[in-house]
């Protein structure tokens, strides 16, 4: 270790002596940079994506067909850090209602929503006292995703927190969905939110994936001047990370897996990521 | 003989004691505790209900049998009505004693009950209990906290936000004319009518968070401005003006207010200097005072 810091301390001295033609400075290797490189990673200009993406369940969303309903439910017997939890969430996402669920079947409430015209269906599963998953199901026909939530915070344990966040439609911004996993997955989040943000309301919803793992975090920004803007946290928090991906509605069973979390097999690397 | 020895005086492995009871492991025990007249070794004569498989049968033991311990139980199997497994257990112990008879009719109405439970459960919807391993979790933890540490969801956040401010998503509701201030401050230097030209910059950077028919009104009002048509309706639509220049600074201050405190600071510096520009301009109107 005092080699390397020896190393360093040469390294600045030659610096500083040779001064303007000095070699720029080397950059720091960081776990995205030497990211193995995923081949589907979505090129902006890829057609066969745009092309996929328009014909795939989320094109009445995106043509604003269809405006977002949505139901949030539980696990049975939700404990009140889960019940707070849904409301919160419930805030969060507009065009939302919360259900407590007795005992009734998934199967048998999906073809319920469908009937009621829900388009998209949350069940945070909860295990000892605290949610630490989530189904996120896209309704008419459309991916199921599992996720495992972790760090779940909700508004009252956020430090310097704003007020209750109002009925305005917030803003989305989805950063770092690179693969083609990561498409879908981020167009599943974006089709939570109704389509025409009212910028009125100054809220935004953030969904950042940073190495396979999703933060959600809901802000009030405000423009401080043209370089400058200010956040203030409101609104819970928590992080997820994607189990499976199912191609119809949630069916345990008999469901189609489009992506399964392998632990043996896709852990190994500590560069690999796949979303 | 059999009792003496084994049953309460010396070790039987059947045998559990726990403070108040004890109880026999005997797979053909008929109620499980440890008496004398229910231990399968100690009597000769003995019989149980055992069920496989969803099947129940009734075991019997008889001292004919006694030296051929592999033919020692019989087997019959019962029927799977209730009530005729009854009538076979009472035609197959008939002349039985009246204990082991009761006895074994009421641990065949348990296992037939539990036997209905089993299957009504299996229909309905079951909890697969998932292993969760100590070394994962862990290592999963670790693992999201420096992604937490490397995100930096702050500046992420405000990066895309200031992007988008500046893509124009926002339309018209921020304007932060930096370049179009400079000139106007170059132009004030200069003549009368580049007051009015500030005085319109101004207007417009008041108006954040304000609806667009606000907008369309004031900017019909600068076009009157412009024109310089009707001196009465300049101070009357200028007095509107103001009056909703005022209302809108108050509706900003309200909705920062919500947000954060330290707002208050870049409005108060803009309103100072558009009273300025007000006194200037419409002298013959008493609102000035009351902004």
């Amino acid at each position: 270790r005092q080699e390397k810091l020896a190393v360093k301390k040469k390294r600045r001295k030659e610096r500083e002596a040779l001064g303007d033609k000095a070699p720029p400075k080397a950059i720091p290797k960081t776990i995205e940079n030497q990211r193995v490189y995923d081949e589907t990673t979505v090129d902006p200009n890829d057609e066969e994506v745009a092309f996929d993406e328009a014909t795939d369940e989320f094109a009445p969303y995106f043509n604003r067909q269809t405006v977002p309903k949505i139901l949030i439910t539980t696990s049975d017997r939700p404990r009140g850090r889960t019940v707070r939890f849904c409301e919160q969430l419930s805030t969060v996402i507009p065009n939302s209602h919360v259900y407590y669920r007795r005992g009734l079947a998934l199967k048998r409430i999906i073809p319920q929503c469908i009937a009621r015209d829900f388009t998209d269906l949350i069940v945070i599963n909860e295990d000892r006292k605290i949610p630490n998953g989530l189904v996120l199901s896209h309704l008419p026909d459309g991916p199921t995703a599992h996720f495992r939530m972790s760090s779940v915070r909700l508004r009252k344990e956020i430090k310097r927190k704003g007020k209750q966040p109002t009925e305005h439609v917030p803003e989305v911004i989805l950063n770092n969905f690179t693969t083609r996993l990561g498409h879908s997955v981020g167009r599943m989040f974006a089709s939570l939110f109704p389509h025409d943000p009212q910028f009125i309301g100054r809220q935004v919803a953030t969904f950042h994936n940073q190495r396979d793992y999703i933060f959600f975090r809901f802000h009030r920004y405000i423009f401080k001047s043209e370089k400058k803007v200010g956040i203030q946290e409101l609104g819970p928090r928590f992080t997820l990370k994607l189990r499976s991906l199912q191609k119809g509605t949630f069916d345990s069973k008999f469901g189609e897996y489009e992506w399964i979390h392998k632990r043996r097999e896709m852990d190994t690397s500590r560069r690999k990521f796949h979303l | 003989v059999v009792w003496d020895t084994l049953g309460n005086k010396q070790f039987c492995s059947y045998k559990i004691k726990t403070k108040t009871q004890s109880f026999c492991r005997n797979e053909y025990n008929l109620t499980g505790l440890c008496n004398r007249s229910s231990c399968p070794l100690a009597n000769s004569q003995y019989a149980t209900i055992r069920e496989e498989k969803g099947r129940c049968y009734l075991y019997m033991k008889t001292i004919e049998r006694a030296p051929f311990p592999s033919r020692l139980w019989e087997r019959v199997l019962l029927s799977k009505n209730y009530e005729k497994a009854l009538e076979e257990i009472d035609e197959n112990l008939i002349y039985w004693p009246r204990f082991i008879r009761h006895k074994c009719k009421q641990r065949f109405t348990k296992i037939t009950q539990y036997l209905i439970r089993i299957r009504k459960l299996t229909l309905k919807r079951q909890r697969k209990i998932v292993p969760l391993s100590r070394k994962i979790e862990r290592r999963e933890k670790r693992r999201e906290e420096k992604a937490l540490i490397a995100a930096q969801l702050d500046n992420a956040i405000e990066k895309e936000l200031l992007e988008r401010l500046k893509q124009d998503t926002y339309g018209d509701i921020y304007n932060f004319p930096i370049h179009a201030f400079d000139k106007a401050l170059q132009q004030q230097d200069a003549e009368s009518e580049s007051e009015s030209d500030v005085e319109k910059e101004e207007e417009e950077e008041e108006e954040e968070d304000e609806d667009k028919d606000k907008r369309e009104f004031v900017e019909a009002d600068d076009s009157d401005l412009s024109d310089f048509e009707d001196m009465d309706k300049l101070e009357t639509s200028s007095e509107e003006e103001q009056e909703d220049e005022e209302e809108t600074e108050k509706k900003a201050s309200h909705s920062k207010s919500k947000g954060k405190t330290p707002l208050k600071g870049p409005t108060r510096r803009k309103r100072p200097y558009i009273e300025i520009e007000y006194e200037k301009e419409a002298e013959p109107t008493t609102k000035t005072k009351t902004s």
